[in-house]
């Protein structure tokens, strides 16, 4: 697989487009448009249109897309290829895929692989593009024959005319069809007549990844490459005071040693860059090198003041995100009302493949290969920082071995080009697993402070909740701090929301020096530990079951066909009562999950997770194993950071350095998972994410229902409960 | 330094290195085998894993200058198309996600079969508990191994 990944956008135009034995169309959005223009190459070239070479059909018949969204695991080299196959009329094995490296305009919008918005974000313009390749091929094949082109239609590859049953393979007919221009209206096929979308087809990017050959950033090699590894400062804020490397220099390997700076949000992060010929002889070096930071300025914070802030802040007056209504008039007269405060941990993203980048900086040509979410934003960093035009700066993505949010930011790119410009020749830039897991930036922790008040039928008519977090917005230069976290919701199905009359949510933002971003499902991730926690104590509290409780306060049918599918697949109705049932249901990213866990206590008192089921209402969508593969994964990272793993933080750094500290689930802590997926019209949702937020409430949840004992705060011990 | 002729997947390679180097780093950086992972560094996640004798081992713990004679093999001397029981497991279930840690947990898997043709629940559980995946296929792997399991009984296949 791995000539694909590192074809050049240009090039492939070459390859493809101009060599004009190839059919070449892809969308642009023209100014202030919302909907995207489907034009062929050779117009966008006439025009000056930078257009994105979505997908190319050559004369063998093979269609080559190039792919916006990185490929980190979620599936977008497999969800991408389907909807175009579908409306194109080929079959997937007719398909191949590329990266598309990182461009400022022609994907229409952001180019970050986060928020699990791949799909749902260009959903239509894909299907569109196939659909307008499809018909171009039919006129051409029309004209051809000189027949009318109702009598022809597309299947399988070629264009079949139907009185006659001649057949032409899309290959002999691109230098036809690219002549044309494409039409602005396209039929788009309906969803009971898909053969491809919605089927659980196979992975194309598995065999790759099961023999060693799929390339991820860190197997990237060029030639005369050499090897890199930072000394960063251990405090999130930093500078090098002085360095000794007498010892480091005459070691086996070493080239290089210098000071480099890393940007971080609003900083500059020192370190010290070893180069050497291979990434273990810089490790060696690293470890006699010797440097002395000044700190000056920088809190020494550690885990337990931090929450205690937090704490604190949750006393203070709330930024206001949402209200409705009279919150605190209809609490004061409630029957009754409950209030809890939940706790939840800072995280690192430990993705199995950690940080690196490739940079190859050649006088002001740019070039940068490595494990990324976000090229636009990479590139447009690059040529702000470095005074460099654009279109000088290629950034390229590998596969990467897992991303998580970590791998959408900019500082380990930013370095590995810096120290390529230095050294004058391309670079690996490797981060130690250490590196890694306490450089940050982390997911913040959050406090929450939830109220309710409930009417005499245990029903909701008051609702507030209140979060202390780090604002991730905040850390940027001249940040508006006056400004509201915008996620106290996320995470809450909207249904839920609208179904409130008097609530409120706002959030104060804590103050401290540690870099936070974006984990798995963001907010959402956190939100839904507390809201969903305290739904359930709510429900306790009305003595009414938590799934009729759910039932009661998301009133519409998209919601009750989920509650439904949930008490049918747990059996819920003739379950033991206090048997470790648990359930929650959350909304994140425009999806849908209710999920429900079993727990039971082993001879030898320990806790044991027996059955876990989800149910993910993601709207219209593509692939289901991919989809089960998601949600699987996101209950597994969920797990772990609600039972087994946490960052801590003392004198100004982070405690847990690897895998011997920062504990991940394993095989036997996970037992099988079962996941249903609802069948409805909706517009498409996320899938990437939606999956983990419900799960810790869940389980919890779960634990209250065996044991009577309450959980809230994160993480917790399964052994110790 | 000194120099090292290694047996690795059937063919002897000869490599210069400095004897403290962890064979991990020697695959990857030295003979550009970069199919085998580094994770960890301490013998933690698996992602590294090899096997010496047919023996699971982890390579960023094994120094170049501890192997001798024994063979290594890594994951690209499973079966490069593919045709090995448990990668045909492993693509039947569609384990993979992001796929970084996989060459580890099929090196893992491989060794386990080995061993034990007839693995429980239980023995999979044992076997592969060293092999993190952030991804989470830890279900997958285990159906996969017991397809695996399966497809290595058919006696019309060698595998
Ligand atoms: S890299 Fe060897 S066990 Fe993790
Ligand atoms: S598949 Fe991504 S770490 Fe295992």
């Amino acid at each position: 697989m791995q000539p694909k990944h590192s074809i050049d956008r240009r090039a492939f135009l070459k390859l493809s487009t101009f060599t004009s034995a190839a059919l070449t169309i892809g969308f642009y959005f023209p100014a202030l448009a919302e909907e995207s223009t489907i034009i062929t190459a050779e117009t966008a070239d006439n025009l000056g249109i930078v257009l994105n070479a979505f997908i190319s059909i050559d004369k063998t018949g093979k269609v080559s897309i190039i792919n916006h969204r990185a490929e980190m695991g979620q599936g977008s080299f497999q969800a991408v290829p389907q909807m175009i196959a579908e409306e194109l009329e080929v079959s997937l094995d007719q398909v191949s895929i590329a990266f598309g490296p990182g461009h400022q305009t022609k994907y229409g919008g952001s180019q970050i692989t986060g928020g699990s918005s791949t799909v749902r974000g260009a959903y239509k313009h894909l299907l569109r593009t196939g659909a307008t390749a499809r018909e171009m091929l039919i006129d051409a094949a029309a004209k051809k024959w000189s027949v009318p082109r109702e009598t022809c239609y597309a299947l399988n590859g070629e264009v079949i005319h139907r009185p006659t049953n001649k057949k032409l393979g899309y290959g002999e007919l691109v230098e036809e069809a690219a002549k044309g221009t494409p039409p602005k209206q396209v039929a788009l096929k309906e969803r009971k007549n898909y053969t491809v979308i919605g089927k659980p087809l196979p992975r194309q990017d598995t065999p790759a990844k099961v023999n060693g050959k799929a390339e991820f950033g860190l197997d990237k090699k060029l030639p005369g490459m050499l090897y890199s590894v930072v000394e960063r400062c251990p405090y999130f804020l930093g500078k090098v005071k002085s360095y000794d490397d007498s010892a480091v220099t005459t070691m086996p390997g070493v080239k290089h040693v210098f000071k480099v700076q890393m940007p971080v949000f609003d900083s500059l992060r020192e370190g010290v860059a070893i180069v050497a010929d291979n990434t273990w002889a810089a490790m060696q070096a690293r470890k006699v090198l010797k440097v002395e930071w000044d700190a000056t300025g920088f809190e020494h914070l550690d885990t337990a003041t931090l929450y205690n802030r937090m704490k604190a802040d949750l006393q203070k007056p709330g930024l206001s995100q949402r209200t409705g209504g009279n919150f605190d008039a209809t609490y004061a007269k409630a029957a009754s009302k409950l209030e809890a405060v939940y706790e939840t941990p800072y995280e690192a993203h430990a993705c199995m493949e950690p940080l690196n980048c490739v940079a190859d900086v050649k006088g002001d040509i740019i070039t940068v290969w490595g494990p990324i979410q976000g090229p636009d934003w990479i590139q447009r960093d690059l040529a702000e920082r470095l005074k460099i035009p654009m279109e000088n700066i290629t950034v390229n993505m590998t596969f990467l071995g897992g991303g998580f949010g970590r791998k959408a930011f900019t500082d380990y790119t930013t370095e590995a080009v810096l120290i390529s410009k230095e050294i004058k020749a391309p670079v690996q830039v490797v981060w130690t697993r250490e590196d890694d897991m306490t450089q940050g930036p982390f997911r913040p922790g959050a406090v929450y402070e939830c109220k309710a008040g409930l009417n005499d039928k245990g029903r909701i008519t008051a609702f507030q909740a209140k979060m202390a977090a780090q604002n991730m917005d905040h850390q940027w230069p001249h940040a508006d701090k006056s400004n509201f976290n915008g996620s106290t919701t996320e995470g809450l199905p909207e249904v839920f929301i609208n179904g409130l009359e008097h609530y409120s949510f706002s959030d104060v933002p804590t103050e401290s020096p540690i870099p936070v971003m974006w984990w798995r499902s963001v907010y959402s991730s956190t939100n839904g530990f507390a809201y969903e926690s305290f739904m359930d104590e709510l429900a306790y509290a009305a003595n009414t079951d938590p799934l009729d409780y759910r039932r009661q306060h998301l009133r519409d049918e998209r919601a009750e066909a989920l509650i439904q599918m949930l008490e049918e697949k747990t059996g819920w109705r003739t379950r033991e009562k206090n048997s470790g049932w648990g359930i929650a249901i959350t909304e994140c990213f425009k999806s849908m999950v209710g999920e429900a866990v079993k727990v039971s206590k082993q001879a030898d008192g320990k806790l044991k997770i027996d059955r876990i089921i989800a149910v993910m209402d993601c709207g219209w969508y593509v692939n289901p194993d991919i989809i089960k593969q998601q949600v699987e994964g996101s209950i597994v990272m969920a797990l772990g950071a609600a039972t087994t793993h946490e960052t801590h933080f003392t004198d100004g750094k982070s405690v847990e350095t690897n895998f011997h500290q920062y504990l991940m689930p394993r095989m036997p802590d996970v037992p099988d998972i079962e996941v249903y997926i609802m069948e409805n019209e909706e517009k498409p949702g996320g899938v990437g994410e939606p999956g983990l937020p419900p799960f810790a409430p869940a389980l919890c949840n779960a634990i209250f229902d065996l044991t009577g004992k309450r959980i809230r705060k994160l993480p917790f011990n399964m052994n110790s409960i | 330094m000194a120099s090292y002729k290694l047996s690795i997947n059937g063919t002897i390679q000869a490599v210069e290195a400095d004897p403290k180097m962890p064979l991990l780093w020697l695959l990857r950086d030295l003979l550009n085998m970069t199919g085998t992972k580094y994770g960890c560094g301490m013998s933690q996640c698996g992602a590294c894993t090899v096997h010496l004798n047919g023996n699971a081992i982890r390579s960023c713990s094994m120094p170049v200058s501890a192997i001798g004679n024994q063979k290594i093999t890594t994951i690209e001397g499973i079966s490069s198309d593919n045709m090995h029981a448990v990668q045909q497991a492993w693509i039947a279930e569609q384990v993979p996600q992001c796929g970084y840690c996989q060459s580890g947990q099929i090196m893992s898997a491989v060794s386990l079969l080995k061993r034990n043709p007839n693995p429980t629940d239980h023995d999979i559980d044992l076997a592969m508990q060293g092999n993190i995946c952030r991804c989470g296929t830890y279900p997958r792997i285990r159906k996969a191994i017991h397809k695996a399991a399966a497809m290595m009984k058919q006696p019309a296949k060698s595998f």
